[in-house]
């Protein structure tokens, strides 16, 4: 079992296939999406949570891929640079889903969990050192 | 007239510093010490406490003085890195301050504005060693001719390079909410509509003056660690008000006293000063401070045991009441609550979030306790007071717990 999120991004002539119910009927994968977006250009950008066995998972990642849509795991694309982080908690109340979150109440360290991360970027906007780099979203 | 069981001066932990036979602990491990043994036999074996704290105060700048040039100018205006300096003071002398903004910054045209670069920046980028663009403008005399330069400086190319903080290091300070249906950007972080978070901006037990909160030993003339160089307090810091409201333990429940402080730039260290871009509101710093209490007596070993918990804090509405000047508050909080996250107004619970860092400020009190035990820093004997509270007397507080 296998569960991550991943933003997709879908070419302008692809943007009206029918992706996500294809995942669940020929893979089996469970979806959960977090936020759907068309950009003027008409590319579309989807952000959603993939759940399944793992090698359903990687047969439907192959299969968006062949399609032409582009992928990209949102655990690898956030980081915190912890040479810039001095544990202010300015991005505390911004993130959504509690992945920046104090979890050691002695130590009062901002932590970041990579895997409750949704890519919104709004803390890349609060952030006042410029400590986080989200890809794509800066 | 003694008042006090235990009476040492700093002298003598000075010359216990110096023989290596001080005990320096930090706020937090003072606490188990006086809780352990009582505060008389805490002041007898506990030399120096050591506070810090890490927070973002705008009231700082840098008074710099960049050499004469040739041939020399009278510099009126004067820009680093784009960011307007104050230059009506001397030919070649200039303050820039920590809100500074970078020249057509769009501010808040688009709000919320980014404030990608200002005075703050300028100040840690000096002290960081980076290259800033220096220009200025004069208008030529007979003694300095010279009506502009261009020029790219470091540190080193400064002759002076000097933090001056008008205000640092605040005793306590609000929580802050937001009650309107609209998300605000405020100098307290971002502050969701019907009070859906809190911050508050305190390091609480470690903050200086919340361990020294009638300013007994914490005065002009002070040495303190200021972003990690040699610095001192030189006078009370502007908005400095030592007759707020005080709780039983003698401290102030919201912002009262403060520090006016001074320290050079090229023994500063990045890590321990960090320009600021707050959202929606300006360009800051976020300095960081110790201050060493020397526990010269038992009420002192008292005063430096406070815990979270017994230290308060009013809950304000910065979405109406702040902004319209309304003098109206949400009740009292602690640190305690604070710290562990959740505060209650009314019949809701409200997520707290911090704005000053307690992280840094554990790091730089261990810092100062570890410069202090190694004997390269020596505590001073204020030369004069800060104001002082109409509310004090010796032991008077002590007295509430004994
Ligand atoms: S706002 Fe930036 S510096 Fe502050 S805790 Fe978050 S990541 Fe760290
Ligand atoms: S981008 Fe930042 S604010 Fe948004 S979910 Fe990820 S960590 Fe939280």
């Amino acid at each position: 079992m296998i569960s991550k999120k991943i933003m997709l991004r879908f070419p302008k002539e692809n943007s009206n296939k029918p992706f996500t119910s294809t995942l669940s009927r020929e893979y089996n994968l469970t979806f959960n999406i977090m936020s759907a977006e068309i950009f003027p250009r008409q590319e579309g950008r989807l952000i959603i949570e993939l759940s399944g066995d793992d090698k359903d998972f990687e047969q439907g990642i192959d299969y968006l891929k062949e399609n032409g849509v582009s992928i990209q795991f949102i655990e690898e694309s956030i980081t915190i640079n912890y040479n810039k982080c001095y544990h202010c908690g300015f991005c505390l109340p911004v993130c959504p889903t509690n992945a920046l979150l104090i979890e050691d109440r002695n130590t009062m360290k901002v932590e970041l969990h990579k895997k409750e991360c949704i890519a919104c970027g709004y803390c890349v906007k609060v952030c006042p050192v410029k400590a986080i780099e989200l890809s794509e979203f800066a | 007239m003694d008042e006090f069981k235990v009476n040492k001066t700093i002298e003598e932990i000075n010359e216990k510093i110096k023989n290596k036979e001080a005990v320096i602990v930090n706020a937090e491990e003072m606490i188990d010490i006086v809780n352990k043994k009582g505060i008389v036999e805490a002041a007898k074996s506990v030399d120096v406490v050591t506070t810090g704290t890490f927070g973002t105060m705008c009231s700082s700048g840098a008074l710099i003085n960049f050499g004469h040039t040739k041939p020399k100018i009278k510099a009126a205006k004067v820009w680093l890195n784009d960011v307007e300096a104050y230059g009506a003071v001397a030919a070649v002398d200039a303050y820039i301050g920590a809100s500074a903004v970078k020249k057509e910054d769009p501010l808040n045209a688009v709000h919320p504005g980014r404030f990608e670069y200002g005075g703050g920046h300028v100040i840690e980028d000096l002290i960081s060693g980076k290259k800033i663009r220096l220009t200025a403008q004069g208008y030529g005399t007979d003694c300095y001719p010279s009506k502009e330069i261009e020029m790219d400086i470091t540190i080193n190319d400064l002759k002076e390079a000097t933090l001056l903080n008008p205000r640092n290091a605040y005793q306590n300070y609000s929580v802050a909410i937001n009650t309107t249906d609209k998300t605000i950007y405020t100098y307290m972080g971002v502050l969701k509509p019907h009070m859906a978070n809190a911050t508050y901006s305190s390091a609480g037990q470690l903050s200086p003056l919340m361990n020294d909160p009638f300013y007994l030993t914490v005065g002009i003339g002070s040495r303190i660690l200021l972003a990690g160089g040699e610095g001192y307090v030189i006078y009370h810091g502007t908005q400095h008000n030592p007759n707020e409201e005080r709780n039983k333990r003698g401290i102030p429940k919201t912002g009262a006293g403060a520090l006016a402080v001074i320290g050079d730039m090229k023994q500063m260290s990045e890590k321990y000063i960090k320009g600021a871009s707050i959202l929606g509101y300006g360009v800051s710093l976020s300095v960081g401070i110790g201050v060493p209490i020397p526990i010269l007596n038992e009420e002192l070993a008292f005063f430096t045991s406070v815990k979270d918990e017994e230290i308060d804090a009013y809950i304000f509405d910065y979405g109406y009441d702040y902004p319209r000047k309304i003098d109206n508050n949400y009740g009292l909080t602690n640190y305690k609550q604070l710290r562990d996250g959740f505060i209650t107004v009314g019949a809701k619970k409200i997520p707290t979030t911090p704005l000053s860092s307690y992280f840094m400020a554990a790091e730089i009190a261990e810092e100062l306790k570890k410069r202090i035990s190694d004997g390269k820093f020596y505590l001073t004997k204020p030369s004069a007071s800060l104001p002082l509270s109409k509310d004090y007397k010796p032991m008077k507080y002590p007295k509430n717990y004994l």
